[in-house]
């Protein structure tokens, strides 16, 4: 088995793994497709290459210049975004946008366009990356930005690693107040208040989501606890980041996410909080990464794995849409601890295929169950489809070329600026000829 | 601040522990073959925190050529070294070097007649001043002669002896001599191994390096463990030990 997976270990595929050391190298030689790779934390296919060759770009991981004025930082596409908070914080700057994993590459942040709590506000990752080098397998190097190279700038932006190998990445830093995150945690009822929740904080919380409770059915579906923080003042000190970091040391021989496990977390973490409403100030670690205190958490689905289920639904269909696909996930008693539920804004994406859009967004995980999983799959997809919705690439493993397709018909100006020795086992599934 | 010289500054392991150095505000100054790999380390370094970064191109097997550069780190670090790291070095074919006496002596050139040089200027300089580290990193592959890897092992073991030595001689000047033995680190002069549990991430070895450094310890096995496995490989009576593949 390949030591470069996906994070949901599913599919699995043969692929062999080289690794880039320096970015001013041509990207290897190779009969077969490549594919860059980061930390390898999509979720389904983007980042695997069956019978073919993966790059590892976690060497490329230098720092090339920080600007504490202007909070212009440019590093290495390997260099991940812990590594650039453990930077910048200090010097009071911080993410625009963080996805809920710090454990992720600067350039995979660009070639997934990730999103983050603050969608709302700040849009995606790539709204905020200045310039990057775009190396293709023919030597070229691109110097990519808005005004230069802008078109192959919009494709990769989103464009999953197709393009080239991003060698180094130029972003802009926002500044904070401070790295403490005043929070407040809301226990609410339904569906319904969840958007009025929304549209309530959307323009006074720079992060705002809730966790669902994906067994809740009948009058409490949606309820779940909603959460919005700002960057606190300047006076407030920064408590501690929490010391215990746990891990799964291994992977247990069947998926520890069944019926029961589901119902009795779900119900434990939904009643936590006996009042409706409770504030505290937060270390930014817990409140933008808490999964990120358990290392390798992806092993609790077992030797199968896991796909992710993300969507995104206009926000005039995003009840409706969300009642059906929630009621789905109860009736069948299936899902995930965490299922995630945020209003995205409207702010645009240079991203020629960015997935977020103007709406809402869900996302759990499901354990792969044979014969289970993808029929069940189908069900959810048929509301996405039907409410004008769409599927995030970065973390999908299943959907059909026909639904691609459709949901990003700019594929094709992308396939044009792929690099024709970069494939992906997630390209090759979703651009059959349909 | 801390003034700091490497040797193989390119090197995985040597990287990481400037990493370190920067992140504390030291100055740092690399020695290595490859200019435009320096010039991205010594960028890293100053954005990390460094206070002042420079570095001179070298191949260290050019052992007639270190008079002048000492010269050069003199100056850029204001004539006081407070560490010097030995880093450089080579993994060397072992059944080529079956084949060649020139390989092989070049592989003793390279891991230990230069660094042997090395040790020998920059034990003078430090013995003088009184003060400041001289650490090397040798390997655990010095503790004993294997067939897989004996001329990698002769050359480490010469150098674990000399910094032994040298160790004993500047003990009454306030020199902190300190040999380093890392086993099985995953770094790209290991690349083509298959990794096992035993493995350690440069990383790691580096915050172990220099939390010797800053303990002033005399030996430090990396990661921790490697004390104990040579400890008993050590102890295997050689009767024995000459019949076993390792």
């Amino acid at each position: 088995m390949s030591e470069f997976q996906s994070w949901g270990c599913y599919p699995k595929v043969d692929q062999k793994g080289v690794s880039m050391s320096d970015r001013h190298q041509d990207l290897p030689k190779s009969d077969s497709a490549i594919l860059p790779f980061g930390n390898g934390r999509s979720y389904g296919d983007s980042c695997l290459n069956a019978d073919g060759v993966v790059v590892s770009t976690m060497a490329l991981n230098r720092f090339i210049d920080f600007d504490t004025e202007s909070g212009v930082l440019r590093c290495e596409a390997g260099v991940m975004l812990w590594e650039i908070l453990d930077l910048v914080v200090p010097h009071g700057w911080f993410l625009q946008v963080t996805p809920g994993t710090k454990f992720v590459t600067a350039g995979g942040a660009i070639a997934n366009d990730v999103h983050g709590k603050n969608h709302h506000l700040k849009g995606t990752f790539g709204c905020h990356v200045r310039q990057f080098e775009l190396l293709r397998s023919d030597g070229q190097r691109l110097c990519c930005s808005a005004k230069e190279n802008a078109d192959y700038y919009a494709a990769t932006i989103a464009g999953l690693g197709l393009t080239g190998m991003i060698t180094w990445v130029e972003l802009q830093l926002k500044r904070v107040t401070s790295p403490a995150i005043a929070m407040e945690n809301i226990k609410y009822q339904n569906l319904d208040e969840f958007f009025s929740l929304s549209e309530e904080s959307d323009q006074d919380w720079e992060y705002t989501m809730a966790w669902v409770d994906c067994v809740a059915s009948g009058s409490n579906i949606g309820r779940g606890h909603f959460m919005r923080g700002n960057h606190a003042d300047a006076s407030v000190s920064l408590p501690p980041a929490p010391k215990l970091t746990l891990q799964v040391p291994f992977t247990p021989p069947i998926s520890l996410i069944n019926s029961y496990s589901l119902k009795a977390f779900n119900w434990a973490y939904y009643e936590r909080q006996q009042d409706r409403v409770k504030s505290a100030v937060s270390h930014y670690e817990p409140f933008l990464y808490p999964l990120d205190s358990i290392l390798d958490w992806n092993r609790i689905y077992g030797p199968k794995g896991f796909l992710q289920y993300q969507c995104a639904i206009p926000y005039d269909n995003g009840l409706a849409a969300m009642k059906d696909i929630l009621r789905l996930i109860a009736q069948a008693g299936f899902g995930s601890f965490l299922a995630v539920l945020k209003v995205f804004g409207d702010k645009h994406s240079p991203g020629l295929m960015s997935f977020p859009m103007r709406g809402v967004t869900l996302a759990l995980d499901f354990p792969y169950v044979e014969s289970k999983t993808l029929p069940f799959f189908k069900q959810l997809d048929d509301v996405v489809v039907q409410t004008q919705g769409r599927i995030y690439p970065a973390k999908d493993a299943h959907m059909s070329a026909e639904l691609f397709q459709a949901f990003y018909p700019q594929w094709r100006e992308l396939e044009a600026l792929r690099d024709p020795k970069i494939n992906s086992s997630m390209w090759q599934r979703v651009t059959q000829e349909i | 601040m801390q003034t700091i010289v490497i040797f193989g500054g390119c090197s995985a392991i040597a990287e990481q522990v400037a990493r370190i150095y920067a992140t504390r505000g030291a100055q740092l100054f690399l020695v290595d073959r490859n200019e435009q790999r320096l010039e991205d380390i010594a960028a890293d370094l100053k954005v990390r925190g460094a206070e002042k970064v420079e570095y001179a191109v070298l191949d260290l097997t050019q052992t007639d050529r270190f008079d002048g550069c000492l010269e050069q780190i003199n100056k850029a670090l204001g004539g006081v070294i407070d560490v010097a790291l030995i880093a450089h070095g080579t993994l060397p074919d072992q059944s080529a070097c079956e084949q060649s006496v020139d390989k092989t002596l070049l592989e003793i050139q390279i891991n230990a007649i230069s660094t042997i040089a090395l040790l020998t200027k920059l034990a003078n300089q430090l013995e003088q001043r009184g003060a400041g580290t001289l650490a090397a990193i040798s390997s655990v592959a010095g503790d004993r002669g294997r067939q897989s890897n004996y001329v990698y092992g002769a050359a480490k073991s010469m150098m674990t002896t000399f910094l032994e030595g040298l160790r004993n001689r500047l003990a009454k000047h306030n020199v902190h001599v300190l040999t380093i033995k890392p086993g099985f680190v995953d770094t790209p002069m290991t690349a083509s191994f298959s990794k096992g549990p035993l493995w350690a991430k440069p990383e790691d070895v580096a915050a172990g390096i220099v939390n010797a450094i800053d303990k002033k310890r005399n030996v430090a096995y990396l990661p921790w463990f490697w004390r104990y496995i040579m400890l008993i490989i050590r102890h295997i009576p050689e009767f024995v030990f000459k019949r076993m593949g390792l």
